[in-house]
């Protein structure tokens, strides 16, 4: 017998967007409306997802759609739901959609009052690792090692020098209910993350890998390839975080960096000892990781033992 | 109908009660905290309900407002001088998204140097973004404006938003009685805000998204004419509030004891309240002066300007703050709009209490005095802009 595919058959996103060829962000909006279904409005800052829709009065999304400034994301999807709360509406799904830029870096304080309010929203954060939909410029979100326009090597090397902000870990001290990751070429594992953070009350922040092809310098052909050797080589790993017990979600067989490094032109400057390094790093934190794992699902075992009753 | 000795920063906090604002969004700045902390206290006395965002900056207020204003609801916010500031780029998205959020704004001085105090360049600085534009002088004008602004704002000839203005300390911190009508009465007034376009799941749509120039002038065009339209309908809801309350604040420009007034200051704020209390002094000694207080900044007074252009020798225009250009904002503005007009009588601009230094009795009286000679004899040797009253003595008849 088949297996069941867990991927709703409705299509929220028509056919016709503006992406540019393999574009994993109108790959992540297609799941993520898949997951939400129709009762949902999306809040967009300025981003790639601002144009792909569609140039006025064209729009590929079959959902209300409302454009905000760049950094206002966590206000206005906030802004939505107290609308709706005050308007008495209920079961309606309010999902602001934000680029890493918009979200790691001008949209980091609206974010960060959204969380602290616990304000009933979800939070995708689609990352691509730069400012693409300006041309290709470094965010905070890109990763060490990295070519943008901003950062452009040269005779200098002067490639991306400060880490990839760790926005998983900011959301997660922000105690709010649920925070995930997931990549477009896990589309079962990232539609079961947004449905399950749908179904918390609260706010939730999901950060969705989402390769471009365009900014890293690859053939739009390995979109999917890349963001499975992503997290066998542990660039992005796949996690989620309820209440602050984490668990990672997909544990493959370790893959070596440099496969997943030359795949993209953004990387191919990179020396053989950073690349090391790099990778020493990354192996660190992913253990780290494993062990975070460990401890919170420890400690929350204990607790829940320590209530049940005698 | 109860009277109640309210301040101005209570005076708006009722106003959106009364109003019966469905989200409000707010930061606390000096001097429009007791704004937020009015707003707070009025919900845990379950006095008013709304949703309340304590967000986390003035930018993220005007944002949280707009969005909630698109999904249908009623929206308003306060805030002051760098938070009007901060607040710049959500201030044209609510104008360009077209949402009758109502804003009220303490007119507080720029920084640096740090100053709380009143001063006007905090909302001149906005005149461009697409807000209607409203200037008080008293508490109850504050409040009877929260309510009548929203009508104009939520008419759909013109969904813009506005901004509602009051000088530091001398409304927002001063208790002054504040007639409070019946709620029943304002709920009729102003029913519940019905969106004509708004987020809708079962009517998906989108707002705001990219366009490309042979479309982006016309909504641009439509902006404009929604301005144009708040005009009349400035005037209409005046008289409204009028047969409702008794109080009616001139449409959009009040004038006192213009009609056959030969010399007139015109400005905006508190110190035209006692600017007035000047005129009915002079008046007593036969002088023929008047005021005409800016009601409304944005749509411009155009007829109203030129009606005083009819009537007076010279214009003196005080402006509580600078272009650092040329002149004063309500300066340049008014003399834009005598220009292309039969009559232009001489103009002089009064560069007075910025950053809350006192206009007083004697000073205003000091200005027609002035005006009087500008009306005869021309500019002295100050010129036609005259930053009134500086320590360096450059106005010797005034004794500060």
């Amino acid at each position: 017998m088949m297996a069941k595919l867990t991927i709703p058959e409705d299509e929220i996103m028509s056919p016709g967007h503006m992406g540019c060829l393999g574009c994993g962000a109108t790959m992540a909006m297609r799941y993520v409306l898949k997951a939400a279904g129709r009762r949902t409005i999306l809040s967009i800052p300025a981003c790639c997802w601002a144009v792909m829709p569609g140039v006025w009065p064209n729009t590929c999304l079959q959902v209300p759609e409302l454009y905000t400034p760049f950094e206002t994301t966590g206000a206005s999807a906030g802004g939505i739901r107290a609308a709706l709360d005050a308007l008495g509406k209920k079961d309606i799904n309010v999902i602001g959609f934000a680029g890493d830029g918009g979200t790691a870096d001008i949209g980091i304080q609206a974010l960060s009052g959204a969380a602290d309010r616990n304000d009933d929203i979800l939070y995708i954060m689609y990352d691509n690792e730069a400012y693409m939909n300006t041309g290709i410029q470094r965010s905070g979100s890109t990763p060490i090692g990295a070519w943008t326009t901003t950062t452009p090597v040269g005779e200098t090397d002067d490639w991306e020098k400060s880490p990839k902000k760790d926005m998983v870990s900011i959301m997660i001290a922000h105690r709010i209910p649920y925070v995930a990751t997931a990549t477009v070429g896990y589309p079962e594992d990232l539609i079961r993350k947004v449905k399950k953070a749908l179904s918390i009350k609260g706010t939730k922040f999901i950060q969705i890998w989402a390769p471009c092809p365009t900014g890293w310098k690859m053939e739009p052909g390995l979109t999917v390839k890349i963001t499975k050797e992503a997290v066998s080589c542990r660039a992005f790993n796949l996690l989620e975080c309820e209440n602050g017990v984490y668990k990672v979600t997909m544990k493959p067989q370790t893959t070596p960096l440099k496969d997943y490094l030359f795949k993209q032109g953004r990387f191919k400057h990179l020396p053989d000892d950073l690349i090391k390094e790099l990778e020493k790093d990354l192996h660190m934190k992913y253990e780290d990781l494993l062990e975070m794992e460990k401890m919170t699902q420890a400690r929350a075992a204990a607790r829940e033992a320590s209530k049940a009753p005698s | 109908m109860v009277k109640e000795l309210l301040t101005g920063n209570k005076a708006t906090a009722y106003g959106a009660m009364y109003a019966r604002a469905q989200v409000i969004a707010a930061y606390p700045i000096t001097p429009q905290t007791t704004i937020v902390e009015e707003i707070a206290e009025l919900i845990a006395a379950k006095r008013l309900n709304t949703q309340y965002m304590k967000v986390e900056s003035e930018h993220s207020a005007m944002a949280a407002c707009v969005a909630a204003s698109n999904t249908g609801a009623r929206a308003f916010t306060a805030t002051s001088s760098h938070g009007l500031a901060l607040m710049h780029e959500v201030l044209m998205w609510a104008a360009g998204a077209r949402t009758p959020v109502v804003l009220v704004n303490v007119n507080r001085a720029m920084g640096p140097p740090w100053s709380v105090y009143a001063d006007h360049q905090d909302a001149m600085a906005q005149r461009d973004t697409g807000l209607i534009q409203y200037w008080c002088e008293n508490n109850q004008e504050i409040f009877d404006t929260v309510i009548t602004a929203f009508k104009v704002s939520e008419n759909k000839d013109v969904l813009l938003p506005a901004m509602i203005n009051q000088d530091a300390f001398f409304l927002s911190h001063t208790s002054e009685p504040v007639d409070l009508p019946d709620q029943e009465a304002v709920d009729q007034f102003l029913p519940s805000y019905d969106a004509p376009y708004k987020l809708d799941v079962d009517k998906p749509t989108g707002f705001g998204s990219f366009i490309m120039p042979p479309q982006y002038m016309e909504f641009r065009a439509h902006m404009a004419g929604g301005m144009e339209n708040a005009r009349a309908l400035i005037r209409k809801v005046d008289k409204e509030w009028e047969e409702l309350t008794g109080r009616s604040y001139g449409g959009m420009m009040d004038m006192y004891r213009c009609e056959d007034a030969e010399l007139i200051l015109f400005g905006a704020g508190t110190m035209m309240s006692t600017a007035k209390d000047v005129v009915d002094e002079m008046r007593k000694e036969g002088r023929k002066v008047g005021i005409a207080r800016l009601r409304v900044f944005r749509p411009f007074p155009v007829d109203e300007v030129r009606y005083l252009a009819d009537r007076a020798r010279a214009i003196g225009i005080l402006d509580r703050t600078f272009t650092f250009g040329y002149g004063g904002p309500l300066f340049n503005e008014t003399n834009s709009q005598m220009y292309n007009y039969r009559n232009r009588p001489p103009t002089k601009n009064y560069i007075i209490g910025v950053g809350g230094r006192d206009v007083r009795k004697k000073h205003i009286r000091a200005l027609f005095n002035d005006l009087e000679k500008v009306a005869k004899e021309g500019y002295g040797k100050e010129g036609e802009v005259h930053w009134w009253g500086l320590l360096d003595g450059s106005t010797p008849e005034v004794e500060l």
